[in-house]
């Protein structure tokens, strides 16, 4: 298979800079790809599949009477960003996530920026993600949201835009440790060639965030991650973090609050629990607290969490910063917070809530993305340009039924890369959700999960519709300087 | 170790375990029908028997013969105790404590299972015997990845007490179908065609090449009765078995040998201080199948009382 054909058209290709021409960065790749013999590019596509398949690399799909488990589709030509790119990226992400704590902590505790004016409150009151048993809570050391995946995506001419934020159980980062393990026995020698900034300490610094949140005297704290259980779409990836970090997965049907504690049963008696990393919702994290027909939580959690007896990663509420109507105020956000503006922009939004935004969308409707507030993984969602007469005008009615719920976005043109689509490749659309990790201090896992979207020509890249995912290499450095300066000598010197 | 986490790690070990004396189990017959004079009839209820779920067989397929038991015992994934029942759940068991077993033993046991799984799909199978020989070895590898690669700590040793007890009960069924093949013909006893048939039990549980080196070279009844049930070096007999998982659950809890200091210990090491001072002789004289039936018994009770000491951690607080 060769690129020869490859036309990147009228759309920000990641790898080529325009047809035949591939970006600096990719160069080496490219010219990797087309010295394999025939049929060896989709060999190593299938195998790759097979091998995270039989690793059991899977995610469970809901509703579905077997427990059929199914490998997320995983293309190996992955994306390249350039460590100068990256650097700005980096950035960007670590003044947004740690504005958003610094939010979080003023809407639990004084409400300066409402009292203010820059939000209105009712916006903050009427987020279901805001969390009133919150209010007044004091998280260990200060810090509210301790993993974030904030998806990014690239438009037309190459602006990277901010399109939402995670901030209460972002899920994907397996798939970044396991994309990787599998692409470097798939091209390992260009792998090796290129300097590729490693993705690999993120389980190490994922426990040192946990760990950062003990107290100082404790000796030897226990840190668990809590997950709903083997049912849920995400397990793999709790399992694997708790394996590599080498701490207990638990349900919550192991834990029970004693004597004042958060407490596991082990074979040997109830065991204390010092740290919670939670992949189980707010909502159903206590019974007692919130949703009272919860059976994934433990009943009396939250008391033992406001007394400071056990931390929480994220910390219930954090929500709040996740709703999609809060989202637009995040340039107010940072520039109330930090004094600065954003590094990474927001997509232009709409507020529905305003009634001049909301007259504009109900007469733009076929040029806009709508989004419910509260939804992720593609749902609750109207794209304008593809959508019937009949959905714009229920997206209307609903929207002018309940307008805090409803933003509107106009519809970018994601950034595309070359992908592996019935032996030859196609440039489907792509967006990118790093991880943030805040500790000590604010870490950036070098690269994130490249999401893409498999259907041809469909912007919707969630697993739940159908998308795929790549790797994502952050170049080096020096391996920056080496393919800008002398690609050409680079690839002469790289044995194949 | 979360007691959860414990009972899946114990019950991903019996099921493997199972698995692997389910196809030992089925092949022996096979044998016994290839070393057997032409004209010999055929006896594959006896195997549906001592599983003891003979009633569900009945209901569900009727007639014992060869394709209905090997398929009830193999691939029914209805049936709990079939070889591709016993990997799911052993899989499944895996699944909820992946992040305390190796990378190895997850792949390996997923392997397992896929194999089964893919040789259910495209049956019939033209050669059986090679597909048991497969699920034997499959399920030795795991059990020596797992020997290699998890710490020898806690987990692994519920998982070793789950395997030596799962295997021990099903030395005392693969015995019993002796037992019972021999039934209908007791002028059979001590002809060719009886040797023939111990040896090739014997070799259902790999114990062939052992037993000629260790009890004077000839066949007898009551010494292969004797090498299974009392020997106490031979990697399958129930006195080996007993012992180890004794040593095991001792380094659990680690109470000294000899003592006990929960119903779990004193139910297994009651057990295995009786066999410790039974001769064949006296097991002979009391009746060979009352003998492994009492045996099965205990050993069951023996579970038990494991789940309840480790597993069943009262909940209130």
């Amino acid at each position: 298979m060769r690129f020869d054909e490859y036309d990147p058209g009228d759309f920000y290709d990641e790898l080529f800079a325009a047809k035949g021409q591939p970006r600096p960065e990719a160069a080496v790749l490219v010219k990797r790809i087309h010295s394999l013999a025939p049929g060896e590019l989709q060999q190593r596509q299938q195998s790759a599949q097979s091998a995270l398949f039989k690793q059991g690399v899977t995610f469970s799909v809901y509703g579905d009477a077997e427990g059929t488990e199914r490998i997320l589709p995983f293309d190996i030509i992955p994306r390249i960003v350039s460590a100068q790119e990256w650097t700005r990226l980096e950035e960007g992400l670590k003044q947004r996530i740690y504005a958003l704590n610094v939010f979080l902590a003023d809407i639990y505790q004084d409400q300066k920026i409402l009292k203010d004016g820059v939000i209105p409150a009712e916006l903050i009151y009427s987020a279901t993600g805001f969390l009133k048993p919150c209010l007044d809570l004091q998280p260990p050391v200060g810090i509210w949201c301790h993993i974030t995946g904030t998806d990014l995506i690239r438009d037309r001419d190459g602006q990277w835009y901010v399109l939402e934020d995670n901030l209460r159980c972002p899920s994907g980062v397996s798939y970044v440790l396991e994309n990787r393990r599998v692409m470097k026995s798939t091209f390992p020698r260009v792998f090796s060639a290129m300097e590729i900034q490693p993705v690999e300490k993120y389980p190490s610094h994922l426990l040192e965030t946990l760990l950062n949140l003990t107290p100082p005297n404790l000796l030897d704290p226990t840190v668990v991650v809590l997950t709903p259980g083997v049912y849920n779409s995400a397990y793999f990836e709790h399992s694997l973090l708790a394996q590599q970090m080498g701490v207990e997965l638990v349900e919550g049907r192991d834990l029970v609050v004693a004597d004042g504690y958060l407490q596991m049963r082990t074979t040997k008696g109830l065991q204390r629990v010092d740290v919670v990393y939670r992949r189980i919702d707010d909502d159903f994290i206590d019974p007692l607290t919130f949703r009272a027909d919860s059976m994934l939580g433990v009943p009396g959690l939250m008391e033992v969490y406001r007394a400071g007896r056990v931390a929480i990663a994220n910390a219930l509420g954090t929500g709040v910063a996740d709703d999609k109507v809060i989202y637009a105020y995040m340039p107010e956000i940072i520039r109330y917070y930090l004094g600065e503006d954003p590094i990474i922009p927001n997509v232009p939004t709409y507020l529905c809530w305003e009634q001049q935004q909301q007259e504009h969308v109900l007469a733009n409707l076929e040029e806009l993305v709508v989004k419910a507030a509260n939804e992720s993984g593609g749902y609750g969602m109207l794209i304008g340009p593809k959508a019937t007469t009949e959905q714009r005008h229920e997206f209307s009615q609903r929207i002018q039924a309940n307008p805090r719920n409803y933003i509107a976005q106009p519809t970018l043109c994601l950034s595309r890369t070359p992908t592996i689509v019935n032996d030859r490749f196609e440039g489907c659309h792509v967006d990118l959700r790093p991880y943030i990790l805040y500790g000590k201090e604010i870490y950036v896992n070098p690269g994130g999960l490249t999401r893409v979207a498999l259907k041809k020509g469909s912007l919707v890249v969630n697993s739940s519709q159908g998308g795929g995912s790549k790797d994502t290499w952050v170049l080096s450095h020096a391996s920056d300087q080496l393919q800008g300066a002398s690609v050409q000598s680079q690839i002469q010197s790289l044995r194949f | 170790m979360l007691s959860r986490v414990a009972d899946s790690i114990y019950w991903l070990n019996r099921y493997v375990e199972r698995a692997e004396n389910v196809a030992r189990f089925v092949d022996v017959n096979l044998n016994l029908l290839l070393d057997g004079p032409i004209g010999m009839k055929e006896q594959w209820q006896p195997l549906v028997l001592v599983t003891g779920d003979l009633p569900l067989f009945r209901e569900r397929y009727g007639e014992a013969t060869a394709e209905n038991v090997i398929q009830f015992l193999t691939f029914d994934s209805k049936y709990p105790n079939s070889i591709i029942s016993c990997l799911q759940a052993a899989r499944e068991n895996a699944r909820c404590v992946r992040e305390v077993i190796s990378r190895e033993m997850w792949e390996q046991l997923n392997a397992f299972y896929l194999m089964v799984k893919e040789a259910a799909a495209r049956q019939p199978l033209s050669d059986w015997h090679e597909f048991f020989t497969e699920v034997k070895m499959a399920s030795h590898l795991f059990a020596g990845v797992m020997d290699a690669t998890m710490t020898h700590g806690e987990g692994w040793h519920f998982g070793q007490i789950a395997r030596l007890l799962e295997r021990a009960d099903k030395t005392t069924r693969i015995l019993d179908v002796k037992y019972f093949i021999l039934l209908p013909s007791v002028k059979d006893v001590g002809t060719p065609l009886d040797e023939l048939q111990w040896i090739a039990l014997l070799k259902s549980t790999s114990a062939y090449e052992m037993y000629r080196k260790c009890s004077q070279h000839r066949i007898t009844p009551k010494r292969v009765a004797e090498f299974l049930i009392l020997n106490r070096e031979f990697p399958r007999s129930i006195q080996f078995c007993l012992m180890q998982a004794e040593r095991s659950l001792h380094l659990i809890t680690g109470t000294p040998a000899g003592t006990w200091s929960n119903p779990a210990e004193r139910a297994l090491g009651r057990l295995r201080s009786e066999l410790d001072y039974l001769t064949i002789d006296e097991i002979i004289q009391s009746g060979l199948h009352e003998f492994l039936d009492d045996l099965q018994r205990q050993m069951n009770e023996t579970g038990n009382k494991i789940f309840e000491t480790f597993f069943a951690i009262e909940t209130s607080a």
